[in-house]
């Protein structure tokens, strides 16, 4: 009797131990600096490794905590939904431009009197609400058509040949009709599944959507008329007639396949962003030499002086709800981080990133050099009008229907109507209240 | 023993209860209560009555969703079930190396459900393609197909094992008494065999019917509810409601979705246990 009741007891007591294991420890990591603390969710997974190293001389330096947290590919918001719902929330976090900041406008504090704001090169870069400067760029990147050089001189041309669309489609069309004995096609796959669409969701549909708001002169719209569709299909119809593959192949075709594709020299042009340096060029790669980035053509506007589309889609904000001490720390170190050597170093060469700022040095990106070579020759930039899309549903319906158009089971009206009448009624879903 | 049980009973039921309502109960109760209003955060949460489901049950997608779903549990369950005890039937006969069969077709089921429907996809598009057909992508028919078969294929092997468990607690001297009577082989599997399986069968019907109505994974790699929504499955269909579009009332309108799904996946359970427990019989 005696041993059953121990047993008992000692069974009770193990249990216990159990369950309370999880209330101790923690301790320690209570202990309140004066100097506040930052927490920043980070929003590219590429460069965790260089923000972790970073944050960790800020807080050499100056004695700040500076806990960084990187979320996984493609699941920041929600991350941030969760993260922003605990009691140590994030003091700096991302939002993608006007339309992301629908969702986090109560958190975001008013930048306007921060150094950090003082120091961006223009209010091109700043997310700015009702006159409150909710956002300021972190990075900003550029994307066109990257196109290996070598491949187009082995077809008889070079980039000087291509100075609008109609060129484009001469010199694209010239490639298929001799890709046998060439051994190369046009463009690589105009892959429609999900880890390649947003190439043409949303980075080529910039394209009508900018130069419809250049002829109405406006910035953003409720309703969007659809211009210049006819050039969209123009582009769309050249990229998947002229590919690697057959159109009705493309919705199985992924981002490392058009990516695998063009660094194997398959393929003379791929529609992509300056982010893509270090996956395109390297050793058993491309040579930097070798590649470089032209306009995306749509037969539109002054092509002659068309440049690359530039812009950003990474606006840090600072939460606006927390402590005022962390709150004053984070502004010191974005500061920090875009002003100092250590910080631009990191930023230019570490990430890659070009920053609007003052102090910032320059990188090594082909790409973002050859942006700047662009503007300096006076060519007008394209700015990112994609971040007016009312909604993810938008991009993901037209995703969809240029997926069926390109596969032959939907039509182009199909992808009118999901651009025209989906903006209207996305718009309207997204602002009801 | 027994009396320390009784008198420690708190102890050892406090800790797991402690867990579940920490776990458990305390979120769905929150959950319920978010439904009820808008919110980006579930600290910050606004109150708006019956708005959300006003929504919701208005929702053309989430009727589609719920229709396709629907059709889809139905078919795969009746599939599952039947492939699942022919192959416990064929592995419990004397055949030989039957153990290393049960083996390989238990394995699927180990592989998790994003991996199978990127493999699946990858198989069924090659396939397609060279069948000259539209790709799984593109066409709402062979989307619905390709899931039924990467659900079949996963879950086949799974359910047999319990169905080979079932199988075998039945006392040989039934069958046995059977044979001297004079009974069929057909007899012998309608009158016996399927009578003392029943408790399988309950089991069974039970996880494909809820893993089918519940799929996720599987729907999200395999079409992604493509074409333009059509085999958007509901737990799909609620997931893009919450994250395709910014603005507080749409985390609002999905966490309403997602109670309306709750309560009919239990509804359905609830009625299909009563059915199939009815049916069991005692040994």
């Amino acid at each position: 009797m005696k041993f059953k009741k121990v047993l008992a007891l000692a069974m009770v007591a193990t249990m216990a131990v159990g369950a309370l294991a999880g209330c101790g420890g923690n301790k320690d990591d209570k202990k309140e600096s004066d100097a506040g603390k930052v927490y920043y969710l980070n929003f590219k997974p590429e460069a965790d490794d260089a923000w972790q190293a970073l944050a960790k001389e800020y807080t050499k330096e100056t004695g700040v905590e500076v806990t960084v947290v990187t979320a996984a590919s493609n699941k920041y918001e929600e991350t941030l939904m969760v993260e922003m719902g605990k009691s140590d929330a994030p003091t700096l976090f991302h939002v993608n431009g006007p339309v992301g900041l629908n969702n986090w406008k109560d958190y975001c504090m008013d930048l306007s009197d921060t150094d950090i704001y003082k120091n961006l090169t223009s209010d091109d870069y700043a997310l700015i609400d009702n006159g409150e400067v909710k956002g300021i760029a972190m990075a900003i990147e550029t994307y066109g058509i990257i196109t290996n050089t070598k491949l187009l001189a082995q077809a008889g041309y070079s980039v000087d040949d291509i100075k609008g669309f109609e060129d484009l489609k001469r010199v694209a069309e010239d490639i298929t009709a001799r890709s046998d004995e060439l051994g190369f096609a046009a463009f690589t796959s105009a892959g429609m599944d999900d880890s390649s669409n947003w190439r043409f969701k949303t980075h080529l549909a910039n394209l009508p959507i900018y130069f419809e708001y250049q002829a109405e002169n406006e910035t953003s719209t409720d309703a969007i008329k659809g211009t210049y569709l006819e050039n969209y299909k123009n582009i769309f119809d050249l990229y998947i007639n002229n590919s690697t593959c057959k159109p009705t192949e493309l919705s199985g075709k992924t981002g490392d396949d058009s990516e695998s594709e063009f660094i194997d020299g398959k393929a003379v042009f791929f529609q992509n962003g300056s982010w893509e340096y270090n996956n395109v060029i390297g050793d058993g790669k491309l040579a930097a030499e070798d590649v470089t980035m032209i306009p995306i053509y749509i037969g539109v506007g002054d092509e002659a002086n068309q440049g690359l589309c530039t812009g950003t889609e990474n606006y840090w904000c600072v939460n606006g709800t927390a402590d005022e001490k962390d709150i004053q720390a984070t502004l010191d170190f974005i500061n920090w981080c875009v002003s100092s050597d250590e910080g631009t170093t990191a930023m230019a060469n570490d990430m890659g990133f070009v920053i609007p700022f003052k102090d910032a040095k320059e990188t090594e990106n082909v790409f973002v050099k050859k942006d700047a070579e662009m503007l300096a020759a006076g060519k007008t930039t394209i700015p990112w009008s994609f971040t007016t899309i009312p909604s993810e549903t938008w991009k993901n319906d037209l995703g969809s229907a240029l997926n069926a158009y390109a596969g032959g089971t939907g039509t182009w009206e199909d992808v009118e109507k999901a651009f025209v009448d989906g903006w209207a009624t996305e718009y309207k879903a997204a602002n009801q209240k | 023993m027994e009396k320390a049980v009784r008198k420690y009973w708190p102890i050892f039921l406090l800790p797991t209860a402690a867990a579940f309502s920490v776990g458990f109960l305390y979120p769905f109760i929150q959950g319920l209560y978010l439904s009820f209003c808008s919110f980006i955060t579930i600290d910050r949460a606004t109150f708006n009555g019956l708005e959300n489901y006003k929504y919701v049950l208005t929702d053309t997608s989430f009727l589609h969703s719920f229709w396709f779903t629907a059709l889809f549990t139905v078919i795969v369950t009746v599939l599952i079930n039947v492939g699942a005890f022919a192959l416990a039937l064929a592995l419990t006969s004397k055949i030989k190396a039957s153990n290393m069969f049960r083996t390989i077709f238990f394995m699927p089921n180990l592989i998790g459900g994003i991996v199978l429907g990127y493999i699946w996809q990858i198989l069924l598009n090659g396939a397609l393609s060279i069948l000259e057909k539209p790709l799984l992508a593109l066409d709402e028919t062979y989307g619905f197909i390709g899931l039924l078969i990467l659900m079949c294929w996963q879950q086949i092997g799974y359910m047999m094992i319990i169905y080979i468990a079932g199988l075998q607690s039945i006392p040989d001297d039934y069958i046995e008494a059977a044979k001297i009577d004079g009974a069929t082989e057909g007899q012998i599997l309608w009158k016996i065999k399927i009578p003392n399986v029943m408790p399988s069968i309950t089991i069974c019907m039970f996880l494909s019917l809820t893993n089918g109505f519940k799929l996720f994974d599987q729907n999200l790699a395999l079409t992604g509810g493509e074409p333009a929504h059509a085999s958007e499955m509901l737990a799909l269909n609620i997931y893009n409601t919450f994250y395709g579009r910014s603005g507080p009332q749409w985390k609002g309108y999905g966490q309403a979705k997602a109670v309306l799904f709750c309560i009919m996946v239990i509804a359905i359970s609830m009625l299909q246990l009563k059915a199939t427990k009815s049916k069991e019989v005692q040994q």
